[in-house]
């Protein structure tokens, strides 16, 4: 195996590491209320928004219509049929 | 609320959880895999490397840069700017991880992808988190993860760029349908918007992953300002 690669891997998942055992150093009651407990009950819609926002909204008019189609069938679907019906529209949509 | 179920069943509800997301994920570690052979890594450099790091989007920055001899110090920066958020996200779930023995924490915090965290959070919100219906989640994400990297990697030039397919969109998907069962909590609207719109602003200016940690930082401290204090304890 190349040895560049080999660090260059190593030093990756050093920096990977790190930052997933970054949040075991708080102290465990660290947001047990106030601001603190809101902002942290706001992460998972916080970062997953976040991931998707900018494709969405600026990636052009057929990304905003298969996420909003998602979002209505999401209310009536269960996900895996969501998920492979919102991957058909998408590539239809493209296709136009 | 008490946990009844056993842990063979807890792992099995976590698989069945995140098959939606593993599956998804197929052609993406292929793609990984064949991009990572036209930059000469082995099946072995390239399983070792989804084994080791095990996250997707710093893998494919990393890969889309890489250059022979491997700069390890700028893929190391590179991957630190990626996986920033990793850092909130792993306090985030902390404190839903009662049921884990210590060290168990620490093992899980290494599984710790998007989607697995994602998915962890979800259930969290609803019943406790188990350490089985983690390991559900997160083992065969994983294991494919690793083993389609490296059958991507031997099929090389072979392999077709899933976006053309729209499968790019299922994770988009898989979120949205994430995002949407956290609708009742405090917040909600609040976190979505600033998140959305600083995100979406950052992207504009400056495209790359700094849109990810600036729109998470906007979104907990829009919803941290819009905390009213008299309706907590």
């Amino acid at each position: 195996m190349n040895p560049h690669t080999l660090a260059a891997i190593a030093a990756m998942a050093a920096v990977t590491v790190a930052t997933r055992l970054a949040g075991l150093a708080l102290p465990p009651d660290f947001a047990g209320k106030g601001r603190l407990a809101a902002a942290f009950a706001a992460m998972p819609v916080a970062v997953l928004t976040a991931l998707i926002a900018p494709a969405v909204i600026t990636g052009g008019w057929r990304e905003s219509a298969a996420a909003l189609f998602v979002a209505a069938a999401a209310k009536y679907l269960p996900m895996p049929v969501v998920v492979i019906a919102g991957v058909a529209a998408a590539a239809a949509l493209r296709a136009i | 609320m008490t946990v009844s179920s056993s842990p063979a069943a807890e792992f099995r509800a976590g698989a069945a959880a995140s098959s939606a997301p593993t599956l998804a994920l197929v052609p993406f570690a292929l793609l990984l895999g064949g991009l990572a052979a036209a930059k000469g890594f082995t099946p072995l450099e390239t399983a070792l490397m989804s084994a080791l790091v095990f996250a997707g989007s710093a893998q494919f920055a990393a890969i889309d840069t890489w250059t022979d001899p491997a700069p390890w110090l700028a893929l190391a920066g590179l991957t630190l700017v990626v996986n920033l958020r990793h850092v909130l996200m792993s306090a985030s779930v902390l404190r839903r991880m009662e049921r884990f023995p210590r060290a168990g924490r620490a093992l899980a915090m290494l599984f710790l992808a998007d989607e697995v965290w994602a998915f962890a959070e979800a259930r969290a919100a609803r019943q406790p988190l188990t350490p089985a219906y983690f390991a559900g989640l997160a083992l065969p994400f994983y294991a494919c993860w690793v083993a389609a990297g490296a059958a991507g990697n031997l099929l090389g030039q072979w392999i077709a760029d899933p976006r053309a397919w729209g499968f790019d969109f299922a994770f988009v998907a898989i979120f949205i349908v994430l995002i949407r069962g956290f609708r009742a909590q405090p917040g909600f609207a609040t976190a979505l918007i600033a998140s959305a719109a600083a995100a979406t602003a950052i992207d504009w200016v400056h495209p790359g992953p700094a849109s990810i940690i600036g729109g998470t930082i906007a979104g907990i401290a829009a919803a941290a300002i819009a905390h009213k204090p008299e309706t907590a304890q």
